[in-house]
């Protein structure tokens, strides 16, 4: 009886364990499938056409996607202009000012909860702020917009890179008789560089591939623009718009602008990942050598 | 000497409250500038309609100029619904395969890769599944489904209607699949915050691990997976490109898993360009700050629970 128990528990912890391998590898089937379809149908349309040409007339097969590439930089780059100095102020302040007060505390996890806000309300605040007043769709809101999804991802990085550094540097600073700003700026800024850089490599990941807020901000465009003021094209809305079309010419442009865009963006992740690694474990060696 | 000091001094004096003003513009400021714009430009639209009444009506016609959301708000409520009870018990698998089960080498390749997973921009989820998955769930998956489902009496219903790909039942499975990272990640902190004595004593007890999984680190860490499920929660319900391509966009309240419906989110991707009355663009403005409203409770709600648990056991 007892054996028959004792065998029913084991195969229960088999089975069990089984599931939640099939689990991951639930989850590992998805990314390739995902992965896979945009390396089959991406990569064999990737060609100088996609890069050096403005957009086609409808239906036709000519034309490539150079305004969107250039207008999503262009979007992309201004919108971390905007977005990373701000985070970084408000990420140091947590970090180095407000540690012990609850006010800011407070501020810094509000912080926290506006990364997770939904993409699409900053489109429609960027509206009414800055396309409404124009009377037209413009590239510079749809950079504001984007710039107001990194803030609160650069602070919060920011602020836990700032956590990593030890104490016990900044309390060397004050001991030779160092300021405040002194010791941020050539302590805890210094040490925690690359893990700042990790912060805005993130930041720069994640509005890259942002299409909600851009989709009635900078609008789409098929033509190569360079004025802030008037609609420009991003990657993100043209592929948005070029797979609801049907077209087979623009699926095919629509998949080989995806595999561009979504490869850039892992590319990103993997360094970021990477850095933080290192960053970590450097830390952690140092807090052992001092322990000893 | 003493002006270098005075310098330095003043240097202290403005650094400290230039961080400071743009910490407070990042906490403070700048979410309530997006509460109050979005509650100003929708003025019009809460005067018309009420709260009750655009809450609850299910008439949204924009010639007309009749706006009631309910068809949106069930929508975004059900595809939510249906992707976190899919992605849950998946997540925690993932968590217990991490943390219990995989060799070292295996654990950071799998974790890293299932974090790749929200590298992912929505907009190629949407993609996929639009252009890919949704051929697949009409052709294949969905008809399954009725042969099974179908003549049982009440399930049934769910899956009646004709198979299009483009419905409530593709919408969440592509949801649940954007959210696994998210809920997988902090269910697999709240794992190894889990103090190994712990588990070492029901080890000693002669505890199997999953008995160990089940009876000591689940409850454990019951209010960390409860965080990471509301985490998600405000995740989903903010999802927009995806479910855009997805959902079909027709305003109705969906009764069936093959039906096609509409969500907040896609009702404002894709009429916001077209609204042409102040009293449409108003309801838009209106749907937003709901949104704006449920996302920003849900999300304190899960922070509240994630930090409960930090303090637990951190000490």
């Amino acid at each position: 009886m007892e054996k028959i128990t004792l065998l029913k528990r084991k195969i229960i912890n088999k089975v069990m364990l089984f599931i939640s391998f099939l689990a991951a590898v639930y989850g590992l089937f998805w990314l390739f499938w995902i992965l896979g379809t945009l390396f089959v149908n991406g990569f064999k349309y990737i060609n100088l056409t996609l890069f050096t040409q403005d957009s086609g007339p409808p239906g036709l097969n000519i034309g490539g996607l150079r305004q969107a590439f250039v207008g999503h930089f262009i979007i992309t780059v201004l919108a971390t202009i905007i977005g990373v100095p701000i985070g970084l102020f408000a990420g140091i302040y947590y970090a180095e000012y407000g540690k012990n007060s609850r006010f800011f505390q407070a501020l810094r996890h509000t912080t926290d909860i506006m990364v997770s806000i939904p993409s699409i309300i900053m489109g429609a605040v960027m509206y009414a702020l800055l396309v409404v007043p124009l009377n037209h769709f413009n590239a510079l809101a749809g950079s504001i917009a984007l710039a107001m999804l990194m803030i609160p991802v650069i602070s919060v990085t920011t602020y836990e890179m700032l956590n990593l550094v030890p104490y016990t540097l900044r309390e060397a600073a004050y001991a030779i008789g160092a300021y405040k700003w002194q010791m941020i700026k050539d302590i805890v800024l210094r040490s925690a560089k690359v893990g700042i850089l990790t912060g805005v490599i993130l930041g720069v990941a994640r509005i890259s591939g942002e299409t909600a807020p851009l989709l009635f901000t900078s609008f789409n465009n098929h033509y190569l623009s360079f004025d802030l003021l008037k609609p420009m094209a991003s990657l993100t809305v043209t592929i948005f718009d070029y797979a609801m079309s049907p077209y087979k010419y623009w699926h095919n442009q629509a998949w080989a602008a995806s595999f561009c865009l979504t490869f850039f963006i892992l590319f990103l992740f993997l360094i970021a990942k990477l850095l933080l690694h290192q960053k970590i474990q450097f830390f952690v060696k140092k807090s052992k050598k001092e322990e000893k | 000497m003493n002006s270098l000091t005075e310098k330095n001094f003043l240097i202290e004096k403005f650094t400290k409250y230039f961080l400071g003003f743009w910490a407070i513009f990042t906490g403070f400021i700048f979410p309530f500038t997006i509460f109050f714009i979005l509650l100003y430009e929708s003025r019009l639209a809460i005067k018309h309609f009420g709260i009750v009444h655009f809450l609850t009506s299910t008439d949204w016609d924009p010639v007309k100029e009749s706006f009631g959301a309910l068809p949106m708000i069930a929508g975004t409520l059900i595809s939510t619904f249906i992707a976190i009870l899919i992605s849950a018990p998946v997540s925690i698998g993932i968590a217990i395969f991490v943390t219990e089960i995989a060799p070292r080498w295996l654990k950071g390749i799998v974790v890293s890769a299932i974090e790749l997973l929200a590298a992912i921009p929505s907009i190629i989820y949407g993609m996929w599944g639009f252009l890919i998955l949704a051929g697949v769930m009409r052709n294949k998956v969905e008809p399954f489904l009725q042969k099974i489902f179908g003549p049982i009496p009440i399930i049934g219903k769910f899956f009646a209607g004709t198979p299009t790909g483009v419905d409530v039942l593709t919408t969440s499975l592509v949801l649940s699949i954007m959210i696994i990272p998210f809920m997988a990640s902090v269910v697999k902190d709240a794992f190894n915050l889990v103090p190994g004595v712990m588990k070492e004593s029901a080890y000693g007890l002669g505890a199997t691990k999953w008995e160990v999984i089940k009876d000591v680190v689940i409850p454990y860490t019951a209010s960390g997976i409860a965080g990471g499920l509301i985490l998600s929660t405000g995740r989903a319900l903010g999802e927009t490109m995806a479910v855009t391509f997805l959902a079909g966009n027709v305003p109705q309240v969906p009764t069936s898993l093959l039906q096609p419906f509409t969500t907040i989110t896609v009702a404002l991707a894709n009429q916001f360009t077209e609204a042409d009355t102040p009293l449409y663009l108003s309801s838009l403005f209106y749907l937003s700050l709901f949104l704006f409203a449920i996302s920003f409770i849900i999300l304190i709600i899960a922070k509240l629970m994630v930090l409960r648990i930090e303090k637990k056991w951190k000490k």
